[in-house]
């Protein structure tokens, strides 16, 4: 039994092999990049907004909307990365739909990609606000010993990523797959429509929770108050 | 009992106790947040949407713990390393 689409080779010659895995991400992103192209090319800001814009105005407004309550002030800047991140996973969980489909997001490489994006883009985003120093002087931040135990959460946090995103994906496959030798009639369509529920949740966890840890390496701790200065008591 | 027959053994019982195991502790965790999360919502129905995404949020975290458990036991049944060298092998004999 396959437990992924990385086992099905569609195509090979010699050493290089086009997997189930690479052929629908290509398909998904080429289906993305161009349905959102179309729908951009005449942007109208008044007046009647066709309802294709309409629907991306939402789509962008709530995910700005969700990354300004996680705690960034400047959602623009992360806009691109984390949008883009639950546009994916979303996507990828939405065409399951479509028979025949096997998500890439249920292949461990796809997932472990999208984490480790995640892993250099936090460093990344932490160094762009508070500069190089700061942002190491964060590992110290509670004492010094606490260096090892921040360098292992980090770790640790992006394998738990990798790994909750494709169990879901996975496991959603892999029981509507056998529920089908033993109930083809009702429950696969059931199994489906969870299936189809634990995927957008993960999407969108995968890009709170990226989310989250930019918030936590970008944020800039306010001064403390001089404690000399006190207002002069009056006579 | 030869090794092959022990190996097989071992990978079942172990896959169906992980998976036993696996679903009942998080899904006593889940049920303390959503417990937790209603209290809370019933104090606060203002609040509703943080508490909301939220308890989305932990529920995740909690839920991966049972993801973990889920994949050891389809690795130990489908993707188990043992098996295959021991049915290499036998097949090489």
């Amino acid at each position: 039994m396959n437990l992924s689409s990385d086992q099905q080779i569609l195509w090979q010659h010699g050493f290089f092999k086009l997997n189930g895995t690479i052929v629908t991400t290509w398909a998904m992103m080429i289906a993305m990049a161009s349905g959102a192209k179309l729908i951009t090319r005449n942007l109208v800001a008044e007046g009647s907004i066709s309802r294709w814009q309409g629907t991306l105005e939402i789509i962008v407004t709530s995910i700005e909307k969700q990354i300004r309550e996680v705690g960034l002030d400047q959602p623009d800047k992360y806009l691109a990365f984390l949008g883009t991140l639950f546009l994916f996973v979303a996507t990828s969980s939405l065409c399951t739909i479509i028979p025949g489909f096997q998500p890439p997001t249920g292949s461990l490489s796809t997932t472990a990609a999208l984490a480790l994006c995640v892993f250099i883009a936090v460093p990344l985003f932490g160094i762009g606000s508070q500069g190089l120093a700061g942002y190491l002087k964060s590992y110290t931040k509670p004492t010094l010993v606490m260096v090892p135990f921040n360098i292992i959460s980090e770790l640790s946090r992006t394998l738990a990523l990798a790994v909750r995103l494709f169990g879901n994906m996975m496991s959603g496959v892999m029981i509507i797959g056998i529920l089908l030798t033993i109930t083809p009639l009702v429950f696969p369509i059931v199994m489906t429509a969870l299936g189809l529920l634990t995927g957008m949740v993960q999407a969108y966890i995968f890009s709170i929770l990226a989310a989250v840890y930019i918030a936590a390496a970008t944020l800039v701790r306010k001064p403390k108050p001089d404690p000399e200065v006190r207002p002069a008591p009056s006579n | 009992m030869d090794s092959s027959t022990l190996i097989a053994v071992a990978s079942i019982a172990t896959a169906g106790l992980t998976t036993g195991i696996g679903c009942m502790c998080p899904a006593l965790g889940e049920g303390r947040a959503v417990a937790t999360a209603l209290t809370s919502l019933a104090q606060q129905p203002d609040a509703s949407a943080t508490i909301t995404r939220t308890l989305f949020v932990g529920l995740a975290m909690i839920e991966s713990t049972a993801i973990y458990c889920f994949v050891v036991s389809m690795i130990l049944i489908f993707a188990n390393p043992f098996w295959s060298h021991v049915i290499a092998q036998a097949g090489g004999k």
